[in-house]
């Protein structure tokens, strides 16, 4: 029992657990605790990505959506039905996922570079509702988020966030671990070598894409409502084409089919960018030959290719 | 009447530009299966720099000849520099370093350039012809004749060269292409050059209609990759019909249900065409290896 829970899989859990309790000892100010926490946050929905990615295979150029609608649930949530905040934000998580199981079936048929373009509309559509419902939303301007209140107690200050978000990434990352080590997550991988074999194998395929694609809806849904509270206000930009980009950058970057490597890629991609401000009029630049260079020496990404190096390495 | 006919020809004029730019995505895609993402950007970059030359006096044919002449510069070195490096790399990491290359450019632009819009005049001036009620641009003409222009010199060039059957015979297997004695990288370079020219060309055409800007691309890129996939990737005829039919559906949805929701009207439509044809008009049926 102690053995199977310090093996690796949950040595990862309380690895970034530890990280993230340790964190707020050394970093020297309030800034910091909020990169922190947008990392934690783009993190959840990038491992959601990941398992959909990663793991089972299929790409999705549209999971900005999902982060949307999650996003615009725990504003419009409060402001049109009168919900409160963690209503809305559940309630989001669940629209989001029952939106992807409803198109999941016929978009999970398309394959390679066509499954990409397809969801790639599905996000825009999403995107293109938020923007041009403005009697709802607010339209290009965007709309207020009310403050998350639980118990009473109202979550402002960014340490607040840095807590929230950590603990949920902790989460999501135990759910995913798991996850990745059943069945299912065999399925899966099966289904990401070949879809055929698994057939062949009696693996339900059409039933596992949609598992995985709903509950990678979900993550980034999560995401997507901790993003706007935190940041008290949303634009349709939030979820927009360059956004679900984004998410495929930090998953690829990272390492597709490494959880770990999902946390790393998001780290890079949210932290950059702030120390690039002393750059400014280069940022997109030196934003653009990083991922060149990256993505040309760590093809795999950063996590497995440095993986693959230490054990290459002779003992 | 009149009406149905403006949106045709605006239609046809805007899926002209789509269809250029999913060609692009084509031959660079049959050659490398590489989806260059950068793909936005070489309309952008010439756009800019014929507008710039224009600017400062420069004869509008000599700015457009230097305007290509930039862009494929930055063709071929986004093969020797990025994508040539990579090679044995998956596809999607393939994909991650066009986008990288597309957010360099841009920010390349935004320094050399500004982040003003851009233009310079038609040289058939600005009159619109009357046709049966509807009224067209000069330069809608120009489009339509450059693209078929474009598409027919493509057309020759691919059958009737011999480095044209030497970049089909790369396309469609690389290995027995190698083995004849095709430079296979020589021809994935070459369809990087041609996919940069014929990007180039189409922002010169466009630019006196909609204008530059240094941060089109990115929007450019994805009508040329929906209007792609649609067609079939890989088959070049279904990519201009592919573009054709992306400018028709937004201009008419603009045109008679919404203008707020034309795009939405031509993702809707390209969603349906994907469920009913999953590999889009013209493609090949994939065929799973195990």
């Amino acid at each position: 029992m102690a053995r199977r829970f310090f093996a690796v899989p949950y040595a990862l859990v309380v690895g970034i657990a530890l990280v993230v309790v340790v964190l707020p000892l050394v970093l020297p100010s309030g800034f910091y605790l909020r990169v922190a926490a947008l990392v934690y946050i783009n993190a959840i929905a990038v491992i959601g990505l990941n398992l959909l990615m990663g793991y089972a295979g299929q790409v999705s150029l549209g999971h900005a959506g999902f982060f949307g609608i999650g996003a615009y649930a725990v504003s419009l949530g409060p402001a049109v039905l009168k919900l409160p905040v963690w209503l809305s934000l559940i309630a989001g998580a669940l629209l989001s996922g029952v939106m992807a199981f409803a198109v999941g079936r016929p978009i999970l048929r398309l394959r390679g570079y066509y499954l990409a373009v397809a969801t790639l509309g599905l996000g825009l559509l999403i995107w293109m509702f938020f923007n041009n419902a403005s009697d709802l939303t607010g339209g290009p301007n965007g709309m207020q988020v009310p403050r998350l209140v639980l118990f009473g107690w109202r979550a402002t200050s960014p340490s607040t966030w840095y807590w929230i978000s950590g603990a949920t990434l902790v989460l999501g990352i135990w759910i995913a671990l798991n996850l990745i080590n059943s069945p299912t997550g065999r399925a899966f991988r099966a289904i990401h070598d070949s879809e055929t074999a698994s057939r062949v194998l009696g693996i339900d395929i059409a039933r596992y894409k949609s598992l995985v694609f709903v509950l990678s809806a979900v993550y980034a849904a999560i995401a997507g409502s901790y993003f706007s509270l935190f940041d008290g206000f949303v634009t349709p930009d939030t979820c927009g084409f360059i956004r679900s980009i984004e998410f495929v950058v930090m998953a690829v970057l990272g390492g597709l089919g490494s959880i770990l490597g999902s946390i790393v890629g998001a780290g890079i991609l949210v932290v950059l960018p702030q120390a690039l401000t002393v750059f400014q009029e280069y940022e997109e630049i030196v934003l653009g030959l990083i991922m060149i260079v990256f993505m040309i020496f760590l093809p795999a990404g950063v996590v497995p290719s440095v993986i693959a190096r230490l054990r290459w390495r002779p003992a | 009447m009149s009406e149905f006919l403006q949106f045709a020809f605006s239609g046809l004029t805007v899926g002209a530009i789509y269809a250029l730019i999913a060609l692009g995505f084509t031959l660079i895609y049959n050659t490398s299966q590489v989806i260059n993402f950068a793909q936005g950007e070489f309309v952008m970059l010439s756009g800019m720099t014929t507008a710039f030359a224009a600017a400062v006096g420069i004869p509008l044919p000599l700015a457009a000849v230097l305007g290509i002449f930039v862009t494929v510069i930055f063709g071929v070195m986004l093969h020797r520099l990025a994508i040539e490096p990579a090679r044995g790399a998956s596809p999607v990491t393939l994909i991650i370093i066009t986008i990288g290359a597309s957010i360099l450019m841009r920010g390349v632009a935004a320094i050399v350039f500004d982040k003003n819009f851009h233009s310079f005049a038609s040289p058939l001036g600005d009159a619109p012809i009357k046709v049966a009620g509807a009224a067209i641009l000069p330069q809608s003409l120009l489009i339509l004749a450059g693209a078929t222009i474009i598409v027919a010199a493509l057309w020759l060039f691919l059958n009737r060269t011999l480095a044209g059957k030497a970049m089909l015979a790369t396309a469609a297997n690389p290995i027995a292409a190698g083995l004849v004695g095709i430079d296979t990288s020589r021809m994935i370079g070459m369809s990087f050059m041609l996919s940069a020219a014929i990007g180039a060309v189409g922002g010169i055409l466009a630019t006196p209609i909609t204008l530059t800007n240094y941060a089109m691309g990115t929007s450019l890129a994805l009508k040329g990759f929906v209007a792609a996939m649609v067609g079939g990737m890989g088959s070049p005829i279904g990519a201009v019909v592919g573009g054709l039919m992306l400018g028709l559906f937004e201009q008419f949805g603009a045109g008679y249900v919404s203008s707020q929701y034309k795009d939405a009207i031509a993702v809707i439509i390209l969603l349906l065409v994907l469920f009913a044809i999953p590999n889009g008009l013209f493609g090949k049926a994939g065929i799973e290896r195990v």
